[in-house]
């Protein structure tokens, strides 16, 4: 059942809000659906603010503590605003061997960003992935939805430079 | 009227969609458009081909040319010299490195020709989002035999004369382990295919997820007939969502043709399977990890017994199968175990896949007869390690696993033969590693790994890997002493022996494995407080050395904050005030002048 209240917040949209109902609505009988609730919830607002977590213990009538526990568990789930940029750094092996690491350490650099963190104009988030699946293109960085191979340090800036 | 006469097999895989293989697609069908062609010719996007390192590629069929390193500017003259005048276009064939010669044939080129294809029997030689294509090449023959010829020990027997071990790590008997679960008393029963894919270095289950993904349902299929259960799932990273597409549309063709759901293929059977999305949890590879985290709870192991066979999901009797292990099952099924057996060694049955990758010249998926030496693999197949650098150390089985060094690469692939060199089989990670690879900081690289990843039950897996960490750390960062070494060793022991599941239980393996094979690193690490393969940046000067450098300025136009000096003529200089230790110049010198 959905609950009859819907908190405030400013990265909840109106137009939000039918959605995550039905998200619930459709699961709220399924034993185990916590883990695909909370999915797709973070893709319809992008991440998990604590009020949000807390109406949908209540929309499954799960105890707040659980639900928490799974988003908290789980590092798909991210429970902090993400920028307007998703970089996706490959930290997989074969990323590792061909120099990911100075990828990263020059991105933290240029944009003052750590690793699981977004800038504080949230212009980008960064995260750090496993294997992409690209290998023969490694180091390999995504941002958004395009995929850049062969980035080294030297380029990954110049790549970036064209997201805003 | 279906008159095709060519079907050009173009790679959709992760590796040629990152060269661009759906612009390629889009422009070559816009040609074969406008040349009139499209009712003869059709293009397919299929999944991984396997040899990505030349991606985008396209298999030409019925005659079996492949083409590679595809552009877009080569679509009018490719369709007009093939497709309209029927001449290859040389340009874009393989040529082999060694012998410069032009390979036009698929099977002739040695990547492919010293492999053989069972578990990715179908790879970019269908459609994978069509059951027919699929059904066309013997597909659901196997799950049809079972299901109306054979009785539940029958399949079992078939599946254990094969010597059919799981893939996915520990290499478990499958066929035991079904019948542990076929004798375990109850009506309610699950089959579980484990696609979440742990290993960070790592993309086989993904490729075949892609390219072959009714495969997987009907060694579900089958695994439900032999332990008579009713319903699967597939656990699958949520991160693969090509996979995750293939399989659902699979699955929705495979209930329309009464392959899934009720009285299948009239024999009073029912079966059906849903898709689990994973939550990013590399603990939930485990088994009974991943069963909670279907439950919905937080992913963590819980000690056995009792096994899933006999207490699994829901508490009901359960097996978990690999996704490569259930993709051999309808082959065995339909040509019988004694043809499976056929190929491998006395205790290692069949092919296994790899992911090939790092510092070798052909990284991609290969499927090789077990049995078959690691340097076979890594030189013939892979085409050795490139830029005439000397090859270090392959690592196998990622988090879980160790390196295999130079003197032991003639040991034939086995899992009982790689455990005696210290790794694993593993689930398939091959990471080919030259010698500017840092051993010491591979084995932080992988430490950190499975810090991060450890749940955090139990004490010995959570504490010890954490101080693990901090003495890998310390020692790539120079603040090493010698005792630290054996504190090491004696930790990974009491890590292995204490931990409660299997990712405690290996984690230690890539510490053990470099400190049984690279000391002398370790050593210089610590007692000289050098790096020789100069990869951890703490230890390294950032100077010049005049007697090394020749004058080439490379690291000069390098430098992205103008820390170095150089003139023609002249040896580059470091401003170490204003470096900011990228290590782009030591990457840019090729005369390993920098220190
Ligand atoms: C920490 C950990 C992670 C694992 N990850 C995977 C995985 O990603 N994929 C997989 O197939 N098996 C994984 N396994 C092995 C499974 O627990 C299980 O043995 C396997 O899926 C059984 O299938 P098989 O017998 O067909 O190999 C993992 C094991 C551990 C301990
Ligand atoms: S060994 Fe590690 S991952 Fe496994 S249960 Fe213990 S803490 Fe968790
Ligand atoms: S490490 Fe980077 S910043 Fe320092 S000198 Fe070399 S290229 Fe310049
Ligand atoms: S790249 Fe190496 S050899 Fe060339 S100038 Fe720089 S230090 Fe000298
Ligand atoms: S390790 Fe980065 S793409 Fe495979
Ligand atoms: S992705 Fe195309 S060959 Fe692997």
């Amino acid at each position: 059942m959905v609950p009859d209240i819907r908190p405030e917040h400013s990265d909840i949209s109106d137009e939000m809000w039918p959605k995550i109902d039905d998200i619930i609505t459709a699961n709220c009988d399924i034993p185990g659906s916590i883990i695909g609730v909370l999915r797709e919830c973070q893709d319809v607002v992008g991440w998990l603010p604590v009020e949000l977590i807390d109406y949908i213990s209540d929309g499954l009538n799960l105890p707040r503590s659980e639900v928490f526990g799974v988003a908290s568990f789980y590092s798909l789930f991210s429970m902090t605003p993400k920028g307007r940029h998703q970089i996706k750094a490959c930290m997989g092996t074969a990323c590792y061997v061909k120099g990911i690491k100075e990828v990263i350490s020059r991105i933290g650099n240029e944009y003052q960003l750590k690793e699981g963190c977004t800038t504080e104009d949230r212009r980008f988030t960064l995260d750090a992935v496993r294997c992409l699946g690209a290998c023969g293109l490694a180091p390999v960085v995504v941002v958004d939805q395009d995929t850049y191979g062969d980035v080294k340090a030297d380029k990954v800036i110049e790549v970036l430079e064209k997201y805003e | 009227m279906n008159k095709v006469r060519t079907q050009l097999m173009l790679c959709g895989g992760t590796g040629c969609h990152a060269y661009k293989s759906d612009v390629f697609q889009e422009e070559l069908q816009k040609e074969l458009e406008r040349q009139g062609l499209v009712d003869e010719i059709k293009i397919i996007e299929t999944g991984c081909n396997g040899f990505c390192a030349v991606g985008p590629v396209m298999l030409v069929q019925p005659e079996g040319i492949f083409y590679q390193k595809l552009k877009v500017k080569d679509i009018p003259h490719l369709v007009e010299e093939h497709f309209l005048k029927g001449r290859t276009v040389k340009k874009l064939l393989y040529v082999e490195p060694a012998s410069k010669e032009t390979i036009p044939n698929m099977h002739e080129i040695p990547f492919f020709e010293h492999q053989v294809f069972w578990a990715m029997r179908n790879k970019g030689a269908i459609d994978p989002e069509v059951i027919d294509e699929y059904i066309a090449r013997d597909g659901y023959f196997g799950a049809a035999k079972a299901l109306q010829e054979m009785q539940p020990e029958q399949i079992i027997a078939e599946v254990k004369k094969s010597g059919l071990r799981g893939r996915g790590g520990a290499g478990f008997p499958t066929g035991l382990k079904w019948e542990f679960a076929s004798k375990s008393p109850g009506d309610v029963k699950y089959v579980l295919c484990n696609a979440d894919e742990g290993d960070p270095g790592a993309f086989m289950d993904r490729s075949i997820l892609e390219s072959d993904p009714h495969a997987i349902l009907e060694g579900m299929l089958i695994a439900a007939r032999a332990i008579n259960a009713r319903h699967g799932y597939i656990y699958a990273r949520t991160e693969y969502p090509l996979a995750i597409r293939r399989l659902g549309i699979a699955i929705q063709q495979a209930r329309e043709y009464g392959l899934l759901g009720i009285d299948i293929l009239g024999s009073g059977f029912d079966f059906n399977i849903d898709i689990y999305q994973g939550a990013g949890a590399f603990v939930c590879g485990e088994e009974t990890a991943l069963m909670r985290s279907i439950e919905g709870k937080r992913g963590m192991p819980r000690p056995r017994p009792p096994f899933p066979a006999l207490k699994g999901l829901w508490e009901k009797p359960t097996i978990l199968n690999n996704v490569e292990t259930l993709s051999n099952i309808a082959q065995i099924i339909r040509k019988g175990g004694d043809w499976y057996a056929s190929v491998g060694t006395e205790s290692s049955k069949g092919t296994k896949v790899f992911a090939l990758s790092g510092d070798v010249n052909n990284i991609g998926l290969v499927e090789v007869p077990m049995g078959t030496t690691l340097r076979t693999m890594i030189y013939d197949i892979g085409g050795g390690v490139p830029n005439k650098k000397k090859f270090k150390a392959v690592q196998l089985g990622g988090p879980s696993g160790g390196c295999v060094p130079e003197q032991h690469l003639d040991i034939p692939i086995d899992y009982e033969e790689i455990a005696k060199v210290g790794a694993i089989m593993g689930s398939g990670g091959a990471i080919v590693m030259d010698e500017n690879t840092c051993m010491v900081d591979m084995a932080r690289f992988f430490m950190d790994f499975v810090q991060d990843e450890s749940c955090g039950k139990c004490t010995p897996c959570r504490e010890g890997t954490r101080r693990l960490l901090q003495l890998l750390e310390k020692i790539c960062e120079g603040r090493g002493v010698p005792e630290d070494i054996e504190t090491m060793q004696e930790l990974s022991g009491t890590i292995k022996e204490a931990a409660l599941c299997g990712l405690g239980q290996t984690g230690p393996n890539p510490v053990l494995s470099t400190l049984r094979y690279f000391k002398d690193e370790y050593e210089a690490h610590v007692l000289e407080k050098r790096c020789p393969a100069k990869r951890c940046v703490a230890l390294l000067k950032f100077e010049v050395q005049p007697e090394m450098c020749t004058k080439c300025g490379m690291c000069f136009r390098a430098c992205p904050v103008e820390a170095i000096t150089w003139k023609k003529k002249e040896v580059a200089v470091i401003d170490k005030e204003k470096c900011i230790k990228c290590m782009t110049c030591f990457e840019k010198c090729k005369f390993n002048a920098i220190d």
